[in-house]
């Protein structure tokens, strides 16, 4: 990949930080977002708590439904493909999708590799629950990495865990001696040059989003007082009572996530949020997150 | 506008509006330039500002701030009582007269019409190096985003460079606008401009 090219895809997601994408599945909902002010959209076949209900298998959203949000709003769309189905991001790439997410909310294609995202013009992003992983995403070419959570849980406790554990891990990487990043560049399963650079800024050398979990303004707040420049809002917006004025608050609160007086006004008569989950009593086999490595 | 004294204890004189976008860029490019900048996200945070970027970023969503938030007519007044502002790619069409792909509300401070996502979608995203007398020998890195085009200009907006023959970098007295990143390359010449000759 050419700098150039690393340089337009990681400078769209330059472009989203301090914005809310929003899960969508289908044109009116992706006008609902672009009202309450997304900067972005994210098309899918159905949200990630509904995927969790229904069961079965999710792929990349129908190419007719991807066309009517074309169609519909002028911000930048996201569309999610299956870990691996490379075919499914050269057909978005077609269509003219703004960023590919290869994500673990759709049953993966391949369980063994990652698309190799560098063959692609279309920028990706790709979910990480700690530093490694993100390393290893980037590594293959993603121009944007969000901490995993645990989608369609409607509880904020495994975005947490994973925006701890990857900015606890980078504060450690700045204060490592040169001599000890190849042995910690083994330990993370991660390209060493990668660790280097990271070592070097204390950040991760694309921006760095969070996702999974995020039903109400102050846990949007939380992912960025901890660290996110960022966020994805999926099932917590469209299950929640009143999608429109919970899109707005949230937009809000990623903007104003350092004023607590601002998110007490955002946070009045929103309705009740989407119903959570106790992701600790939930059986391994059901997360999304262990998906993709 | 707050004298000096109070100014200074309210921090920089150079101010980067924050509702969303690559505000944190546009800062790290003037911290380069050694200047102290702050962040701007509410209308009385503007008080003893000298100059304000508008930063790259989604226009609609910054617009829908300006209107809820009431922000609209105190930059224009932070205009009309002297203060300068640079826009880049969202911020030009913040600044624009007229917004077409599609029609949305704006500052309307420049004598200029915009087309939003000008070039097409992100695929049609590129880097173009560009022709600026004002700015020296040295080709200009411009790296246009999803960027609009400036379809029309008033006769008081001077072109400072053009690309595939459309103005990409326009000034109008304190007014200066790019379609393109600056912030986004190591290029540190357009904010100089900006800070030296237009601020």
């Amino acid at each position: 990949m050419t700098e150039t090219s690393l340089k337009l895809k990681t400078g769209l997601a330059d472009m989203l930080k301090g914005g809310t994408i929003m899960d969508v599945t289908n044109a009116e909902q992706a006008k609902i977002a672009e009202d309450a002010g997304a900067v972005s959209v994210m098309a899918l076949e159905r949200v990630p708590a509904d995927i969790r209900r229904d069961g079965g298998v999710a792929r990349m959203s129908a190419i007719d439904m991807i066309d009517g949000i074309i169609e519909t709003v002028s911000i930048p769309i996201m569309a999610k493909v299956r870990i691996g189905h490379f075919v499914e991001a050269q057909l978005l790439q077609a269509m003219g999708v703004d960023f590919i997410d290869e994500s673990e909310v759709l049953t993966p294609a391949d369980e063994a590799n990652h698309i190799d995202k560098n063959a692609f013009d279309v920028p990706f992003v790709c979910g990480c629950r700690d530093l490694g992983e993100a390393l290893r995403r980037i590594g293959e070419g993603a121009a944007l990495i969000r901490t995993k959570g645990e989608a369609g849980s409607g509880n904020i406790v495994e975005a947490v865990r994973h925006l701890r554990s990857v900015f606890g891990h980078m504060r450690k990487l700045t204060v490592m001696t040169a001599d000890e990043l190849m042995a910690e560049a083994k330990r993370l399963g991660a390209p060493y040059e990668l660790v280097k650079i990271v070592a070097r800024d204390g950040k991760l050398p694309v921006p760095n989003f969070a996702a999974g979990g995020i039903s109400t303004p102050a846990d949007a707040a939380l992912c960025m007082q901890l660290g996110a420049e960022t966020v994805f809002v999926g099932s917590g917006i469209f299950k929640s009572e009143d999608p429109a004025k919970r899109a707005v608050a949230i937009v809000k609160a990623v903007t104003h996530y350092q004023d607590p007086k601002m998110l007490v006004e955002i946070s009045r008569g929103l309705g009740e949020p989407m119903p959570g989950l106790d992701v600790a009593a939930m059986d391994e086999k059901d997360l999304l997150q262990t998906r993709g490595w | 506008m707050l004298n000096i004294a109070d100014a200074a204890m309210s921090g920089a004189e150079i101010g980067v509006l924050a509702l969303q976008g690559d505000y944190v860029e546009h800062q790290r490019m003037l911290e380069r330039l050694g200047r102290t900048s702050r962040q701007i996200r509410k209308a009385s945070e503007l008080e003893g500002l000298r100059a304000l970027i508008l930063p790259g970023g989604e226009s609609t969503t910054m617009v829908k701030f300006m209107e809820e938030e009431d922000l609209m007519q105190p930059l224009r007044d932070f205009y009309t009582s002297g203060g300068a502002l640079y826009g880049t790619c969202a911020g030009t069409i913040l600044m624009a007269r007229a917004i077409s792909a599609p029609s949305q509300a704006s500052l309307g401070l420049m004598d200029i019409d915009v087309e939003r996502n000008g070039y097409g979608r992100q695929i049609d995203s590129h880097e173009s190096p560009g022709a600026c007398r004002e700015l020296g020998e040295e080709p200009l890195p411009m790296v246009f985003i999803r960027a609009p085009i400036i379809s029309r200009t008033g006769p008081e907006v001077r072109v400072l460079v053009e690309h595939r023959d459309q103005p990409v970098l326009v000034r109008q007295g304190r007014l200066l606008a790019s379609t393109f990143h600056p912030e986004l390359s190591n290029d540190l010449r357009v904010h100089r401009y900006f800070l030296d000759q237009v601020a």
